[in-house]
């Protein structure tokens, strides 16, 4: 069983946008998504379901992503592939999941895991893209996994209730964080992804562009919300709540 | 500028969301809506009123369940048959995939969680709130189709009352599209309106002090015609379903009305409900951040304000 991971750096602490560039800035300390931790592991309960296999991590991001990566092969992951490029800078959902779909073809990975959403740009839509440049099915919001026999079957939640979907491998999974509890890496595993392969790749390398067809044109402030009332209720705070609600029209 | 806009239907019934981004995109120009599914086409009356030129249904048994891929393979032979230049959708896990498989697809620039578009110097821009909504980015588009993903609750369904025309839309599926199959689906039992389409929501939190509290949330939410939502904090402890979920990891809504009871207002919930039009909150913590951005807010006992809210709104409500 081979499984990529793809994982994003994003920004440790508050996050801000730098306003002469209008991109988020990402020169601070960065650490591994959140939400890719969840990815991860299950990457690793579904190698150990399968007797064995190999997880390799895909991302795209600064150099200095390589120690996010790092995190993730201290809990158990086998290697990394980073596309580092200045020319991958402000790539969108087009750029990115192009030049993440030109690694996952040269991984030819059995299943493909994503996490639920970019902590940083608040995105969770990327596995849907790179699954149709990939051509493979795509399975997202997943709570419960299981892949046997050449297929995965993932149970979801959607606005409506509960579905249980099935696709036969190679398929993209894109998992929510209720499916598990990430593991914290063991110092032995730590210490041991220091000599785990981190390669490095340009565009050039795998001779495609990212690029934009979208655009950040303005930042401005949100506007104020009106005037707040706060009461201390003395027995009378529902009635207040009442007449509040009906004051607005709205009971 | 020439529309399409993905009209999600559950049920029997077009999501009000999804009717919302039609009745904003006919305003700003030539609107269609696509019904995507299986023995939909009566649903094509029910969107005729908000003022949509054409509506394209694509039924075909094959696309019965909810899947993205295939909608993705009906939309694009739409777009390029037809030259949409934007293709709009109300955000919903089946709306988000559907999108960015389409923007894959054509190779198109797709913004997401957006709050509203204009059109300023013959332009399309959308506005999205970022970084927990404390800045409020404007995005554009290049060359080729626009699509955008709109926030749940953007925009009001407004009937302009104009019959639309019905067009049958072609049905031809990629291999890959049919590879992944609906096994089962079950459907939440839920009293009241769906979350994301509620104009009214009574929410519980961590405040609430015990599952068994819940009751005086759902009484609440029952006397309102509300629907009921729970804080990431109590979903996780196991005292409501993950489903009720409002926040960063869960849904973002928009109602008219969200009443908050127990809930501090940390982040990761403020980013789900800011947008909601009246915010009332119930909490014993005078410092709890929620009060920062409830319009209404009151510090005291939510076991003795719930239940008397609830009395004084069944009389009033009659």
């Amino acid at each position: 069983m081979k499984i990529a991971v793809c994982v994003k750096q994003v920004p440790e602490g508050t996050k801000r946008i730098d306003r002469a560039t209008m991109r988020l800035d990402r020169s601070g300390e960065g650490a591994l998504n959140a939400f890719d931790a969840h990815a991860v592991e299950e990457a690793l309960r579904v190698k150990d379901a399968a007797g064995g296999g190999e997880i390799v991590l895909v991302s795209m991001g600064p150099a200095k992503a390589a120690d996010a990566l790092r995190k993730a092969l201290a809990m158990g992951a086998d290697r990394s592939v980073l596309v580092t490029d200045d020319a991958a800078a402000g790539a969108d959902l087009v750029g990115t999941s192009r030049v993440l779909a030109a690694v996952l073809e040269r991984e030819q990975a059995d299943l493909v895991l994503f996490g639920q959403q970019a902590a940083d740009a608040d995105g969770a839509v990327l596995w849907s893209a790179v699954a149709e440049r990939l051509r493979t099915p795509v399975i997202s919001q997943v709570a419960e996994l299981t892949v046997a026999d050449g297929k995965a079957r993932g149970k979801r939640q959607t606005e409506f209730g509960y579905d249980v979907i099935e696709a036969p491998l190679p398929a993209v999974v894109a998992v929510s964080d209720a499916i598990n509890e990430p593991r914290y890496p063991s110092l032995k595993g730590i210490m041991g992804a220091k000599s785990k392969p981190q390669e490095t790749l340009t565009l050039a390398d795998l001779g495609v562009e990212a690029g934009a067809k979208t655009e950040v044109l303005a930042l401005s402030d949100p506007p104020p919300r009106g005037d707040t009332t706060k009461i201390e209720d003395d027995g009378n705070a529902a009635a207040q709540i009442v007449e509040f609600l009906a004051e607005k029209r709205l009971l | 500028m020439s529309t399409l806009v993905f009209l999600e239907h559950h049920d029997g019934e077009i999501q009000k969301g999804a009717l919302g981004v039609l009745a904003k995109a006919a305003q700003l120009g030539d609107a269609s809506g696509v019904v995507v599914g299986s023995g939909v086409r009566s649903l094509t009356e029910q969107a005729g009123k908000y003022g949509a030129s054409n509506l394209f249904v694509a039924d075909d048994a094959a696309l019965d369940a909810p899947l993205p891929q295939p909608r993705v393979d009906v939309l694009a032979s739409l777009v390029r048959d037809h030259g949409f230049d934007t293709v709009l959708f109300a955000a919903s896990v089946l709306a988000a995939d559907v999108a960015a498989g389409l923007a894959a697809r054509l190779d198109a620039g797709l913004n997401w969680d957006l709050a509203d578009l204009t059109e300023q110097d013959g332009r399309l821009v959308g506005k999205r709130p970022a970084l927990g909504d404390s800045v409020v980015v404007d995005v554009g588009w290049g060359d080729g189709p626009k699509l955008a993903l709109f926030r749940s609750g953007t925009f009001d369904p407004v009937e302009t009352g104009r019959s639309a025309q019905v067009v049958d839309a072609t049905v031809q599926l990629e291999e890959h599209s049919k590879a992944a199959t609906m096994i089962e689906q079950a459907h939440a039992e839920s009293e009241g309106p769906n979350l994301e389409e509620a104009d009214v929501i009574v929410a519980g939190g961590r405040g609430l002090g015990g599952p068994e509290n819940f009751t005086l949330v759902e009484q609440l939410a029952k006397a309102l015609g509300g629907a009921v939502g729970a804080t990431r904090a109590v979903v996780d402890a196991g005292w409501y379903p993950y489903s009720t979920q409002i926040g960063q990891t869960g849904k973002t809504v928009a109602p008219k009305l969200y009443v908050a009871c127990g809930i501090s207002g940390a982040i990761q919930h403020k980013v789900g409900m800011q947008s909601s039009g009246t915010i009332v909150a119930i909490n014993k913590d005078p410092n709890a951040p929620i009060f920062e951005f409830a319009d209404f807010g009151v510090v005291g006992d939510i076991h003795q304000i719930v239940p008397k809210l609830t009395e004084l709104v069944r009389e009033r409500r009659g």
